[in-house]
């Protein structure tokens, strides 16, 4: 037998390992700015992970779904008898017997006056409306016994019409989703006058741009279980939202919210899609409580493409108004959005999310925003990694590179022309933002130098002088997000049903360790180090003493947990808060030991002294306090014998960070290949805590968008059937399809909060799709192509040449074109 | 019911199965083994691979019944008398996890891979962990952990940095990417 891992023993000889690397400014502290490696590795790398499935309770049962084959269909009978009598099988149920006792999935995000919200019973009754909506369950005894059941439930159904193409459904006459009609919603916003900026503009660029239906596609799949307990009920579940679910199950269910505790263990992703209230865990805590018992339930992964929330799926028509030196004058926006089925927790609010950013970086007189929400019969959509920002950001990016072909002016050219210059800080938008901080001229050339950008131009117009069937393409994309979902204020004018602040408490316990307990709820995001970093700092203890607990409402009884690049900017604030209220509060206790007055004392290294003795004078560290506090046998008077505080941070503002990403793709013009060759990202998320773990979100958003241009598509067939139910058909990136990225950042950090970050989660998906996809068609501009649907597979860019004409007449194409390309 | 004899992580367990029981639910459900994790059910994704007979498996694709009489090593396995295995070193020091869902498969992956090529190339990681996907690290750190941890198991010193390692990859144009700051000149005024 080998020896068995002591696991208190292997975190002991990480943290020794650790001790690399210098603070980066001395200045502003021992952690904040240091690559810490995160303590939570030690046990995700030994497999000691609390993932969900994982959970085994005395009895648990394990319940399996069968889902709708039909995309739309009356429900006209679900018999569950036959299942009954399988071996194994405790119970099984229809919609029916869950009546008067399920409710409806919530949906947090009435936009508009006009907003449909249709009921959306978490297992269908007597209609289903997408191939995978819940129609019964077996619970059984195991999880081959539950899956095996539901093959002898017998369901009838009479179809109906399903509803796919968003057109089609708003046409007269188009089958009706819902009984209100196929039209979710709409919602226009404008600012400045767009009709006079259209009026006699020198130049219009006016295009159309799918953003197609993405599946998040997070490693772990879903689960769930619910477990009585005590006069309650606790519910783990692989979500991103233990606060905001617990909220919604107490009103959904009808379980005193006091008598429900929901566990987000170890999560593995989410990208959006684990930001949801969904069907199983509903109908999860109804089983458990009409049984007694606790129950699991675990998605297979294609359940899990068929039932996920999707994410995108926009037709965005944009029209933009320009001078002929390449000024933007105005930006015109008409989305159709594609709701699927239901509305679901903020399925609405996703394409709004974007409106405030058609502008992009860029100044303009006038900007119009019209969007529609549409019923399909389709899984519904919902927050998928930047949520309505890489759409937004796709659309203007695009629709600026377009300019600079249109005009015959290089693209980072025409973007200087337009942006907002780091002079003009702070700026308010056209949209209506005030954009805080930013340093657009110094991502930019810091972005050109590490790709040689010069240099590739050089190489792409010697290569279509050759006519290389191998065509380079250079994309540029530069954005911004509002991130940092926040000021509470600001959510509650778009109508969101909840604010945007975050909570942290800091307690220093007897021994002078530190317990941090937080509001947000990471999933892969490293806040137990991050958090420790900001603590030890403001504190003065070693980043060892600090543990950071989260992920449970009996724990962390208060919170907005983690999406929209929030968790740092509002919540890592939060937890800076609350230490400075813990810090106030030690000083007032070392004032009275030290027979000091308050004001006479500082803080500097984790001691309270008497100003102006020096480091020799006589003081009491933080662990002194902490213990002084804690016999409580010589306190100021009222003071309680505690050193702890709650904090909570609702920033006036959204924060702003932005970037230059450049990617260089090499085409292949005879087999439509397309290869990425290099990658440059130049980010500037303000004043940065952790960089390997900043690196890290920059990476693995970068690594998303991408998957968006040229991989990833959820497909259904005309009967409404999602073709892309398995990873072999719905492709994520492999470690072989990608580069190496090159990243760097500029830093300029955000006004908004006393840390200056500004969020890093969502900023590499935004930028990376439109580089990729500017890449693609700038090495295809020769062929006379000026767009490749997404995603640009071999066979969608194949054929757009061949719709250009180009294998019948390349040479001439290239010949036409000599002196368009490489506009320096 | 057939009966299997197996040996994980050391540990000898003899158990009636079903035959159609997978290897990876066998291990999670019937022996507490949750260290290796189930991410997909075609066999796409490499998250449930473990060591069987020395050889990277992927668990999901094995019936328990196959596996009589081997001798199967999970990530929970790897480490032993309290000191990491190099390569799970290597993953923690390159930041080569964020949710951690993919790392124990990525790292039963690597080691197999280094034992048909103790030094690999970029590319060669990249080609031979195009079985087991990220959807979180974008794998830039994943090929630096792989090689680092290479270096390790071959008694070579790590040597490098993160931030070092990147350089050298990323070729003349590239900055230092990671581990360390980015340099005065090029933060913004
Ligand atoms: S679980 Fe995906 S390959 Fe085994
Ligand atoms: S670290 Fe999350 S899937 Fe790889």
């Amino acid at each position: 037998m080998t020896e068995q891992l002591d696991a208190g023993l292997v975190a002991r000889r990480i943290a020794e390992s650790d001790q690399v690397g210098e603070p980066r400014n001395p200045a502003e502290g021992r952690e904040v700015g240091r690559a810490r490696r995160r303590r939570e590795d030690a046990r995700l790398i030994t497999g000691r992970t609390r993932w969900t499935d994982n959970i085994q309770f005395p009895g648990m049962l394990h319940v399996a779904f069968l889902r709708s084959p039909m995309a739309h269909a009356r429900l006209t009978r679900v018999d569950v008898s036959a299942a009954l009598a399988m071996p194994g099988v405790v119970a099984a149920f229809s919609g029916r017997d869950f009546d008067g006792e399920q409710g409806s999935l919530p949906c947090a995000w009435p936009v508009s006056e006009d907003v449909v919200i249709p009921d959306h019973p978490p297992m269908a009754v007597d209609r289903v409306r997408y191939v995978g909506e819940a129609v019964a369950c077996v619970v059984a005894t195991d999880r081959y016994k539950a899956a095996d059941a539901l093959e002898a439930i017998e369901a009838d159904y009479e179809p109906l019409e399903a509803v796919l193409d968003m057109t089609e459904a708003l046409a007269d006459g188009a089958p009706a989703v819902h009984e209100a009609g196929n039209q979710a919603f709409t919602w226009k916003f404008s600012g400045g006058d767009a009709g006079a900026a259209f009026r006699d503009a020198p130049v219009v660029i006016d295009r159309t741009y799918v953003q197609q239906r993405l599946i998040p596609t997070a490693m772990e799949p879903r689960a769930v279980v619910a477990a009585p307990e005590g006069e309650g009920f606790t519910l783990y579940s692989a979500t991103q939202i233990p606060h905001i679910l617990r909220v919604m199950l107490a009103l959904t269910t009808g379980i005193p919210e006091h008598l429900l505790r929901v566990v987000a263990p170890d999560v593995g992703g989410g990208f959006g899609s684990k930001l949801q209230v969904t069907a199983e865990e509903v109908l999860g805590l109804l089983l458990a409580r009409r049984l007694g018992r606790p129950v699991k339930w675990t998605e297979s992964r294609s359940e899990g493409n068929l039932t996920v929330h999707h994410g995108r799926d926009q037709i965005q028509r944009i029209s933009l108004a320009a001078e002929r030196d390449g000024r933007i004058r105005g930006v015109r926006v008409d989305l159709l959005a594609d709701m699927g089925a239901y509305l679901m927790l903020v399925t609405p609010g996703v394409p709004l999310l974007g409106a405030f950013m058609y502008n992009g970086i860029y100044k303009m007189d006038a900007y119009d925003f019209t969007c529609t929400g549409v019923f399909t019969t389709k899984m519904p959509t919902d927050a998928y990694r930047g949520a309505g920002r890489p759409e937004a950001t796709f659309a203007i990016e695009r629709a600026v590179d377009e300019l600079a072909a249109e005009l015959d002016l290089d693209p980072v050219e025409v973007r200087r022309r337009n942006w907002i210059s780091r002079e003009e800080f702070p700026y308010t938008t056209v949209a209506g933002l005030t954009y805080d901080s930013g340093d657009y001229e110094a991502a930019t050339e810091r972005a050109l130098a590490l790709l040689g950008y010069d240099k590739l131009r050089a190489e792409q117009a010697d290569r279509r002088e050759r006519r290389d069937p191998v065509q380079l393409g250079i994309g540029v994309s530069t954005y911004t997000e509002m991130c940092g979902l926040a000021p509470s204020r600001v959510l509650g004018s778009l109508s969101y049903g909840a604010g945007g602040w975050e909570h942290a408490t800091v307690r220093l316990l007897p021994t002078g360790k530190v317990e941090v307990v937080t509001g947000t709820s990471p999933h892969g995001q490293g806040h137990e180090t991050s958090w420790s970093q900001i603590a030890a700092d403001a504190l003065g203890v070693p980043f060892e003493d600090v543990s950071v607990l989260h992920g449970d409402t009996a724990v962390s009884p208060r919170g907005m947990d983690t999406y929209g690049s929030r968790s740092l900017v509002v919540g890592g604030v939060a937890v800076l808060a609350a230490c400075e209220k813990v810090k106030e509060k030690a000083k007032r206790l070392a004032a009275h030991l030290l027979e000091a007055a308050d004001d006479d004392i500082e803080f500097a290294d984790g001691v309270f002294r008497v100003r102006g003795t020096g480091l020799g004078g006589a003081g009491r560290t933080v662990q002194e306090l902490a213990l002084a506090a804690f016999a409580a046998h010589d306190l100021p008077d009222g003071f309680e014998p505690r050193l702890d505080a709650d904090a909570t941070f609702d920033p006036e503002n959204f924060s702003f960070p932005h970037g230059t990403h450049l990617c260089a793709v090499e085409v292949d013009t005879e087999t439509g290949t397309v290869a990425i060759r290099s990658y440059v990202a130049v980010d500037d998320v303000g004043r940065v805590v952790n960089p390997l773990i900043v690196e890290g979100q920059v990476h693995g958003g970068i690594a998303q968008g991408i998957g968006q241009a040229l991989f990833e598509e959820a497909v259904y067939d005309p009967e409404g059937n999602l073709l892309t139910t398995t990873m072999a058909d719905y492709l994520i990136p492999s470690a072989a399809d990608l580069p190496d990225f090159v990243t760097d950042r500029t830093e300029t950090p955000a006004t908004s909060n006393p840390l200056g970050v500004k969020g890093v989660g969502e900023a590499g998906t935004i930028a990376s799709t439109p580089a990729v996809v500017n890449a693609v068609v700038d090495a295809l501009r020769p062929y006379g192509v000026h767009d490749v649907p997404m995603p640009c597979t071999p066979e969608r860019v194949w054929r757009v040449l061949a719709r250009s004409g180009a294998s019948a007449d390349r040479a001439g194409a290239v010949r036409r074109d000599e002196n368009d390309g490489g506009a320096q | 019911m057939p009966r299997v004899t197996v040996t994980v992580d050391g540990v000898a367990y003899e158990e009636e199965v079903e035959p159609r029981l997978l290897l990876v639910h066998f291990l999670r459900d019937r022996l507490g083994r949750t260290g290796t994790p189930v991410g997909c059910d075609t066999g796409n994704c490499g998250s449930c691979t473990v060591m069987l007979d020395g050889r990277s498996a992927k668990s999901c694709s094995v019936l328990a019944v196959q596996a009589d009489g081997s001798d199967v090593v999970t990530v929970e396995g790897l480490a032993s008398g309290g000191e990491l295995h190099p390569m799970q070193r290597a993953f923690h020091e390159e930041h080569a996890l964020q949710c951690g869902y993919c790392t124990p498969g990525m790292i039963m992956a690597a080691i197999d891979l280094l034992r048909d090529d103790p030094d690999p190339s970029e590319e060669a990681v990249r080609q031979g962990l195009k079985g087991n996907l990220c959807r979180c690290t974008g794998y830039c750190t994943i090929v630096r952990a792989v090689r680092r941890g290479a270096r390790a198991m071959s008694g070579e010193p790590p040597g490098e940095t993160a931030g070092e390692t990147a350089g050298e990859t990323a070729g003349e144009t590239a900055g230092e990417t990671a581990g360390e700051p980015v340099g005065e000149g090029v933060a913004a005024p």
